[in-house]
């Protein structure tokens, strides 16, 4: 019997340290699989933030780096301007990414750095127990903001797809979700085509991906799911916010 | 006709792929099974029925599913 779907081998045989119906293992496995599809595994350069996500350089099979937190980007800068043959993707939640590590995000994007961004928006910091990110929905309670967010005392969300369209750099910005088979089907495409576009030297790509925390949402993983199709989405629209190649058609 | 394996050993008993996801609703929770980690696995009602979609597979987040055919 041939076997249609099943772990690849992008991924290493070690059980990841995820809660059950966690999202990042949805991300994970697809980007094992582009490892092999497009066959980069061997020059791929990974980087692993500081969040759930820190023992990713355990969990994916290939070269991987962890370096201080909110730093993936300069990193990989680094990495890819010093091994321009080399494939590097900076694997970052919104707490990494979006509150430590704005700046290094947003300048990376401004220089189009021909670098991978995965960046994965749970609106929560998930693994030091449920504290307000910047992507905390408007009203959403977090262990800091037990009345829900207050715009007035904490602001609105950042809307990373959106900030950074603002730039001319990036070549390309999307983002996706992983709450449902035609979302997931979607996330693999843009994960594939921001691959594709470092591998052809174009430029920046970022893919932002709405992701299950049941955990910290205090939510089965059915509920979580739920909660991103009926919420999370209205606040932060799905769809590319920029595709150079497109424009230059 | 299509083979669904659930590695019972690697389900967390989530319950994402139980849910409004497979197109012919062939899969559960099972109420009596625990695995070694004490997670209540999915399992396969009717595997006649699979149509090797593999929707199961890209919503698990282990992945403690494999599609034969
Ligand atoms: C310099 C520094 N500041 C703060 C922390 C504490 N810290 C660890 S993970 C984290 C945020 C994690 O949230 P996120 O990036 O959203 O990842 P998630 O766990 O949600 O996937 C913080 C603030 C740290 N490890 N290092
Ligand atoms: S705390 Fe949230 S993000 Fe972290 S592993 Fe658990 S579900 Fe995933
Ligand atoms: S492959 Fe498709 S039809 Fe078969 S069990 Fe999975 S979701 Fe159902
Ligand atoms: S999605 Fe995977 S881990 Fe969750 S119940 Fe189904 S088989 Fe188990
Ligand atoms: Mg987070």
């Amino acid at each position: 019997m041939k076997q249609l779907f099943g772990r690849p081998a992008g991924l290493t045989d070690i059980s990841q340290r995820y809660c059950p119906g966690c999202g990042h293992g949805i991300v994970h496995r697809i980007i094992g699989e582009l490892l092999v599809k497009l066959n980069i595994r061997e020059r791929t350069i990974g980087i692993a933030p500081v969040g759930c996500s820190v023992f990713a350089d355990e969990y994916f099979n290939c070269d991987m780096i962890q370096p201080p937190h909110g730093r993936g980007p300069a990193v990989s800068t680094g990495i890819k301007r010093s091994r321009p043959d080399c494939i590097v993707f900076s694997y970052q939640g919104d707490g990494d990414l979006a509150a430590i590590g704005t700046a290094e995000i947003v300048h990376a994007a401004a220089r189009n750095e021909n670098i991978t961004i995965i960046f994965i928006n749970n609106a929560i910091f998930g693994m030091t127990g449920g504290q307000l990110a910047p992507t905390t929905l408007p009203g959403m309670k977090s262990t800091t903001s037990v009345q829900g967010r207050d715009i007035k005392k904490q602001g609105y969300p950042i809307k990373v797809c959106e900030l950074l369209s603002g730039l001319d750099g990036p070549y390309y910005l999307a983002r996706t979700a992983v709450d449902t088979p035609k979302n997931i089907i979607n996330t693999e495409k843009a994960l594939k085509t921001a691959f594709t576009y470092q591998i052809e030297e174009k430029g920046f790509s970022l893919v932002e991906i709405l992701s299950m925390c049941p955990t910290n949402w205090g939510m089965t993983p059915v509920q979580s799911k739920k909660w991103i199709e009926n919420t999370m989405v209205k606040y932060y629209p799905l769809g590319e916010y920029r595709n150079r190649a497109k424009e230059e058609k | 006709m299509p083979q669904v394996k659930i590695l019972e050993e690697v389900c967390k008993g989530c319950g994402l792929c139980c849910d409004e996801v497979c197109p012919v609703n062939i899969l559960v929770l099972s109420p009596d099974r625990i695995n070694s980690s004490g997670y209540h696995p999915a399992e396969v009602t009717d595997n006649s029925k699979c149509i090797g979609c593999g929707y199961c597979f890209k919503i698990c987040p282990e992945p403690a599913i494999e599609i034969y055919k």
